[in-house]
């Protein structure tokens, strides 16, 4: 049985905190769960991908998390309780139907859990979603501990079916990734088929009906700042004059800080974990018990914005700062130390932490990236891509493990910004230049928001490649399944659809399948369709060896070696291929055998044919 | 009882976070109170993996520069590209068999002579274990057990609360049985050199 499964109320687990999310929507009940993976939000879909296999949960790995929500928001409004999941970047895609079901609400109550990554461990932007709450009018929690993760995701499904609407439940990546104790709490059963009763004044959002919804959310709204007002999820923690308000990871830093100064008695804490609406009358409480107030929040000012408007209006005489103080800026995530410090100097006080080593002086280190995998089939594409195109030629790249590609000396990545952004952006440059152009796109990203561009770049003439670069999973994220991959492989009970039928169906002419292990064929066809007079398709297809290895289909091939006798010490190998199993001894280059796959592509480089299939 | 910041270092495929997570199990198993942080996604293919586990009370799941109690560091030059989280007073762990990253190979830079790193440490802090914790593994009977090895020298160097019996434990507890034997065997490796050190 799945760990998370246990029906043990009062035990204590450590937890992952994305587990802990996981555990609460299945104690709250949860029949319906939809998501497109995304860092660090992955590791709750996983849970649900597991548990679905072994219960009567209904998990999918929708196509893109617009598509997410819209399956969810179905289920929701037919009676199921829902939950979607998603990383910060990924509300931008479901923003649309977001927008909009806020209007309809639901019936089954819907949980929307959204990641943020402040500091960009694995993202390409650190916008902070609570804005989203702001402009839907959905309900935000923030948790702040494992715990809280859990627990507030029962209350929140409760919450959601009180109001009727969608409640966003707001992580950051430093609350996702942490381990702790999490108190198990009861199993509920879960309601796995509902009745969808019919309502098109309620549900087809027409302008005449809309009109009257959005009149429905405002008082939605309200009703729900009243239940933040009474909510054990807001508080005002001590009575000392200095407040200090606080939000999800940053209240933990508050309070390690409050406890390393001493200073309980002269602080007052507002800790917002029913953070959206604000619980207005328990912040003007809180304003007019203190002298000053400092905010701790990463990234936007958007609490100490909302403490200054509420003092603005109730009259309020109280100085409100945050960004500024200290290091407290709108860049990057917070640590204990640097609110520490802040906290001293907004009390005026002095505060020497343990001194800090003096390190500089240090001789440069040899930094120490991410890096393609030995035996990524996208190092053989990018090498052969590399053969092909002149130096000026401008590749439009996705998001994925391939955007590692960017980097020397592969180098072939000069415009990245969001899932599907290759292909579109490709029809720009082509338009507005007569450099060659070429686009970079993974499988999952394909089919997450490729097509779209892809038929944009037919119907409109554009003219450039587009190489699809199919591994066969959603590597980047952990290898979760796609449209496109082979069900047998994962013993998914799934269709497959192929990326190549869709291609010819998109209307895309000239098309060409290759392995890119074959270097000289790939060669020969980046060729063919960078001469081509239109838009035309390769499909570079190499499972990732990573996910090969974990359903049992890894390459049998021999690793490889340098036969020094033949080596001339060209390097082309190791300064083209950057694989990781190779390395310098001396002044030789050297295969490490244990990381060799024996995808053979070096062996293809050397122009000496110096590299040789170890006999077994 | 005091707080304890302890900072697992390494690269992606050393299993630090395997480390990180069985110390925090232990010391849940033990009543104490702790919160272990991890970094996932990106940085896991072939980058630096770190991860933190804070005993005691703390309720900040991360680690300050300057502010870590123990440092356990899977791989020299990355011990000296953490430093910043030490203070004179901290404790590094380190193994002291290199695994150079592959901007090495292709002249983006040249690997410190491991002595000279080792020395640079001891400049800085005031104790250090260095061990052979590859060599350990290898000869417990698997290459992939220098995490058992680590948390081995962990444990030994007394550093922590958690003990060498709830330690076994726990490790007993979510290891196959294929890899106990080697698991239990390079963790006593590496408690025995950190017992051995730790005096010194």
């Amino acid at each position: 049985m799945h760990k998370l499964l246990i029906n043990s109320p009062g035990e204590k687990m450590l937890l992952l905190g994305n587990e802990a999310i996981a555990r609460g929507a299945l104690e709250a009940g949860l029949a319906f769960a939809t998501c497109y993976p995304g860092t660090p939000s992955s590791e709750i879909p996983e849970q649900f991908f597991t548990i679905s296999r072994e219960s009567d949960l209904y998990f999918e790995y929708s196509a893109n998390e617009k598509v997410a929500l819209e399956v969810a928001a179905g289920a929701a409004i037919a009676g199921l309780r829902t939950m979607v999941t998603m990383k910060h970047v990924g509300m931008n895609v479901a923003a649309d139907p977001m927008m909009t079901l806020a209007y309809t609400g639901v019936k089954g109550g819907m949980v929307i859990v959204n990641a943020d990554d402040p500091s960009l461990f694995s993202s390409q932007n650190e916008q902070d979603n609570r804005i989203y709450s702001r402009i839907s009018s959905l309900p935000m929690l923030e948790p702040t501990n494992t715990q809280e993760m859990k627990d507030w995701t029962v209350a929140a499904f409760d919450i959601s079916e009180e109001l009727g609407l969608p409640v966003i439940l707001r992580t950051t990546t430093r609350l996702a990734h942490i381990r702790g104790p999490v108190t198990l709490g009861t199993m509920r059963p879960r309601q796995l088929k509902s009745v969808f009763k019919k309502d098109p004044s309620h549900y087809v959002c027409v302008p005449a009906v809309s009109r009257k919804l959005h009149r429905e959310l405002l008082e939605k709204k309200e009703r729900a700042c009243h239940m933040a007002e009474k909510s054990p999820f807001n508080e005002i923690i001590g009575n000392g004059e200095l407040g200090i308000a606080a939000n999800g990871v940053s209240f933990n830093y508050v309070k390690d800080a409050i406890a390393d100064l001493g200073i309980e008695d002269r602080t007052s804490v507002l800790k917002l974990g029913f953070s959206y609406p604000m619980p207005k009358q328990l912040c003007v409480r809180f304003l007019r018990n203190c002298r000053s107030v400092l905010v701790v929040e990463e990234l936007e000012p958007v609490i100490e914005t909302e403490l200054r408007a509420i003092a603005q209006k109730e009259k309020i005489d109280v100085v409100i700062m945050g960004k500024g103080v200290g290091g407290l800026s709108q860049l990057y995530e917070y640590d204990p130390r640097m609110v520490r410090e802040a906290l001293a100097q907004f009390c005026g006080m002095e505060w020497k932490g343990r001194e800090l080593l003096k390190i500089s002086g240090f001789p440069d280190l040899p930094p120490r990236p991410p890096t393609l995998c030995p035996g990524c089939p996208h190092r053989a594409t990018f090498y052969a891509v590399g053969q092909v195109y002149p130096e000026d030629a401008i590749h439009a790249t996705d998001i994925g493990c391939y955007a590692l590609g960017a980097m020397p000396p592969l180098s072939i990545g000069d415009m990245s910004i969001c899932m599907g952004s290759s292909v579109s952006s490709a029809c720009g440059f082509s338009r507005a230049t007569d450099q060659k152009v070429a686009a970079f796109i993974g499988d999952s990203t394909f089919f997450h928001s490729g097509i779209t561009g892809l038929i944009n770049a037919v119907h409109n003439n554009h003219k450039f490649t587009l190489v699809i670069m199919d591994n066969g999973t959603t590597a980047m994220t952990g290898h979760q399944p796609h449209p496109g991959v082979d069900p047998d492989a994962m013993n998914i009970n799934r269709k497959q659809v192929s990326i190549e039928a869709v291609v010819r169906a998109c209307g895309v002419e000239d098309v060409h399948v290759v392995k890119p292990f074959h270097v000289k064929k790939t060669i020969e066809a980046l060729r063919a369709s960078m001469e081509y007079d239109g838009i035309s398709v390769v499909i570079s297809e190499e499972i990732c060896p990573l996910f090969a290895k974990s359903v049992g289909k890894a390459r049998k091939a021999r690793p490889f070696y340098v036969d020094k006798d033949l080596c001339k010490n060209h390097r082309d190998c190791i300064m083209y291929l950057a694989c990781p199993a190779m390395y310098l001894e001396g002044e030789q280059v050297e295969i490490n055998k244990d990381l060799c796959i024996g995808c053979s592509v070096c062996a293809q480089v050397c122009p000496e044919n110096a590299i040789k299939p170890l006999k077994s | 009882m005091d707080i304890k910041r302890c900072v697992f270092v390494g690269v992606g495929g050393q299993g630090n976070l395997l480390a990180s997570n069985l110390l925090g199990q232990a010391a849940l198993d033990m009543g104490i109170p702790v919160v272990v942080s991890e970094i996932h996604g990106m940085a896991q293919r072939g980058g630096v993996v770190e991860s933190a586990v804070l005993m005691g009370g703390a309720k900040s799941p991360i680690v300050s520069n300057g502010e870590a109690d123990v440092v356990v560091s899977f791989e020299p030059l990355e011990t000296l590209r953490i430093l910043s989280r030490c203070s004179k007073k901290t404790l590094v762990i380190t193994n002291a068999q290199p695994l150079p990253p592959f901007t090495v190979a292709v002249g983006q830079g040249e690997y410190p002579p491991v002595d000279r790193i080792l020395e640079k440490i001891r400049m800085k802090v005031e104790k250090v274990i260095a061990l052979h914790g590859n060599e350990l593994a290898e000869k417990a009977g698997n290459v992939l057990s220098l995490n058992m090895v680590m948390l081995g020298a962990l444990i030994g160097s007394g550093a922590t609360p958690v003990t060498e019996e709830v330690m076994k434990k726990t490790i007993g507890k979510s290891t196959k049985k294929a890899f106990l034997e080697s698991n239990l065997k390079a963790f006593d490796l590496g408690k025995e050199a950190g017992r051995k050190l730790a005096k010194n």
